[in-house]
């Protein structure tokens, strides 16, 4: 079989397995828990979202937001033991959440599939690139040797590696950091996954890189019209490569909004300080930069109220006793936990006293 | 962007640190090849000043702050620190000297003893150079933490690892505020935290500069961030410099078009601005066997035959801003023939 063949073989594959209706992904209400020492800790506790086909989103907080174990949660990838999980995932039609391991291993690399942040770490680095992306194609699509390093090179094509024959015989660390992330990107494309998680894919790497791989990752989603998860803790990054945007805190969504309605209209205080601590090349040097005091919620015993309020600058009275639920803004797909919105009265006189207090400084 | 050359070098007292021809060179097992980590450059920072060093990996900006710490020492090059050259100096003097300067490292975790108690840390350098009694040192030690923003209480009884990553960096610039240095040397200080504590650290750092009188060496691959703390910025590519400029020209008005590409590398949170260019293909060649002419040259839009051949020199293009490039965005004789 040529490569031509071979691509258009597993274009086949991919087809026929792939459902048309309905949303891909259904997330409700999912909590993971850990049992630890100290505690339970609440990495995610109580998500709920929906995810179109060919759509993308961006997971967007700190660290310790539960971000990464939210998608992990999704994907299956956590160990079972003192691990608490409850809820929905609903994925291609069917619920995923409690599946046993040999059928989950089934819908890894075909149907959904992560690249990580730490390409050096998540090769293997004692097999050679070509038959590392062969061995998902062979398992899963079942793949002569021959066939399977023909694809190996046809998406080392795709991910526009420099002399891709080359690379098929090579090692891991023979490769630059640039190079590893688009091989971690080919072999998680390798079977046609519906779903591809991007877990900080681009924290590793330079800037100059990082504006290349996102692009990368972009065109491949739109060409083989996957849904795609981007986890990032730089707005900066999910501005311009997500239909829409979550926001984590504390293990909550507290905002989600399609991706130009969030930065045209934020409602949560979080987010607006999560973008304002962000250095601007357009300022001036030396510009104060907005911090956002303190630090993340500890996990074992969340903050009553809303897990923000500590270290929001609006917080009242109610903010610290009542949770606000999740509400809708006037955009029907935004959504934001928040009692004092950006914008709302009080917000705003909040605001005016904030600024005059700094003046008065 | 071969940039050699010394131009740019400035001639009065205030001069604090002053670089010339610094080369760093590393074996290559026993091939007998070498990497080029540094390869000439000239530099200098005046006192209470902050120079940004900003470059993409293996650009060799974290060794040449290794280098003026002498760790290791140069292959060849002068490094002058408040009038004294450190290349000429005994291990011992040269470890007397390490206390006017001092570094703080990208990971803050790794960069602090795991087994003992933070207060411990900060105040071993005073023990090493017996510096007062006990009373004075604790004092001294409990005063910094509270300044970076660490529970002296708390440090007294906790390890790192029970600190966050911001923490831990907060303890770092403590531990090496506490010998009275003039001038401190960032490593990458801030890349490895979240933005929101990135924020804090910077701030801190720039309130700490102003407090004890400090000149910094901020090294970083982010410009964004560089360009916020630095007064004065030097771009380097490959081992050389391309560029040195005040922060704020730097930036409105790069001349050389590395610089430019990492401008256009960042990525703006705005969905509007955000439509997508790669600023620049491929990554930058090895540095065991590096371009001839100019560095820049086989990735570089406006490159021709005297770039392959002919090394830039540093030359000036405005105040305080030069650049080493045969075809500069501004400043040229003649405007170039930009191939897209």
């Amino acid at each position: 079989m040529s490569p031509q063949q071979a691509a258009s073989a597993r274009d086949l594959v991919q087809a026929s397995s792939r459902q048309i209706e309905g949303p891909l992904l259904e997330v409700t209400d999912l909590h993971t828990h850990f049992r630890t020492d100290r505690g339970l800790v609440r990495a995610v506790d109580g998500v709920s979202f929906s995810l179109q086909r060919g759509r993308s989103l961006g997971i967007v907080g700190e660290s310790g937001s539960g971000k990464t174990v939210l998608s992990r949660s999704i994907m299956g990838l956590l160990p079972k033991r003192n691990t608490e999980r409850s809820g929905s995932v609903y994925f291609e039609g069917r619920e995923i959440i409690d599946l046993p391991m040999a059928e989950r291993r089934r819908i890894w690399g075909r149907e959904m599939s992560m690249i990580f942040q730490d390409p050096m770490t998540s090769l293997n680095p004692v097999m050679r690139i070509g038959k590392q992306i062969g061995e998902g194609l062979r398992l899963h699509l079942g793949m002569s040797k021959e066939d399977a390093r023909a694809t190996a090179l046809h998406l080392l094509r795709d991910v526009r590696i420099p002399e891709p024959e080359k690379r098929l015989d090579q090692y891991a660390f023979e490769l630059s950091g640039g190079m590893r992330q688009r091989v971690m990107i080919a072999l998680a494309m390798a079977c046609g996954p519906t779903l591809l998680f991007a877990d900080e894919p681009t924290t590793a790497l330079d800037v100059t890189v990082q504006a290349q791989i996102l692009d990368l990752i972009n065109v491949q989603r739109r060409e083989r019209n996957m849904s795609l998860i981007l986890v990032t803790h730089d707005l900066g990054v999910v501005a311009g490569h997500t239909d829409e945007i979550m926001v984590m805190y504390g293990g909550r969504m507290v905002e989600k909004a399609p991706t130009r309605v969030l930065f045209a209209n934020m409602k949560m205080p979080y987010t607006e300080a999560l973008l304002n601590s962000i250095p601007k090349i357009e300022d001036p040097s030396h510009t104060r930069l907005n911090v956002i005091p303190g630090r993340p919620p500890d996990l074992v015993n969340p903050p009553k109220g809303c897990r923000f309020a500590p270290r929001c600058s609006f917080a009242q009275d109610r903010c610290i006793t009542e949770e606000p639920p999740l509400m809708t803004a006037e955009h029907p797909e935004h959504v934001y936990a928040c009692w004092y919105p950006v914008g709302s009265p009080s917000h705003r006189a909040r605001s005016a006293e904030l600024a005059a207090n700094a003046g008065a400084r | 962007m071969a940039g050699t050359g010394k131009a740019h070098l400035r001639n009065n007292d205030d001069v604090i640190l002053r670089v010339e021809d610094l080369v760093m060179e590393f074996p290559v097992g026993h091939t007998g090849l070498k990497v080029h980590a540094v390869s000439g450059i000239s530099f200098d920072v005046r006192r209470g000043e902050t120079l940004g060093v900003v470059g993409e990996s293996g650009c060799g900006k974290s060794t040449t702050g290794k280098a003026l710490m002498m760790l290791p020492k140069p292959t060849s090059g002068s490094v002058m620190f408040e009038g004294t050259e450190l290349t000429s100096l005994s291990p011992d003097d040269m470890r007397a000297a390490r206390t006017r300067m001092q570094m703080i490292f990208q990971d803050p975790i790794s960069s602090l003893n795991p087994r003992r108690k933070v207060r411990d840390i900060v105040r071993e350098p005073l023990l090493i150079w017996k510096r007062g009694t006990a009373a004075e040192q604790l004092e001294k030690v409990d005063a910094l933490l509270e300044e970076v923003g660490i529970d002296p209480q708390r440090a007294a009884e906790s390890q790192a690892h029970q600190f966050s990553g911001g923490q831990c960096q907060r303890i770092s610039i403590a531990r090496s505020l506490v010998l009275d240095p003039s001038m401190i040397i960032c490593d990458e200080p801030v890349s490895a935290l979240d933005v929101s504590v990135q924020a804090q650290v910077l701030n801190l750092l720039e309130d700490l500069k102003a407090k004890h009188g400090l000149t910094l060496v901020f090294i970083a691959h982010d410009l964004a961030v560089v360009k916020n703390i630095s007064d004065r910025i030097q771009v380097m590519y490959l081992g050389k410099i391309c560029e040195v400029a005040p922060s704020n020209s730097l930036y409105t008005e790069p001349a050389h078009h590395y610089t430019k590409v990492l401008i256009d590398s960042i990525p703006v949170p705005d969905p509007d601005v955000a439509i997508h260019q790669v600023a620049i293909e491929g990554e930058p060649p090895s540095p065991v066997a590096p371009p001839s002419g100019c560095r820049f040259n086989p990735r570089c839009p406006a490159a021709d035959d005297r770039c392959r051949e002919e090394e830039p020199q540093l030359r000036k293009v405005g105040s305080g801003h030069f650049v080493a490039c045969h075809h500069p965005l501004i400043g040229g004789e003649a405007p170039v023939a930009v191939r897209r």
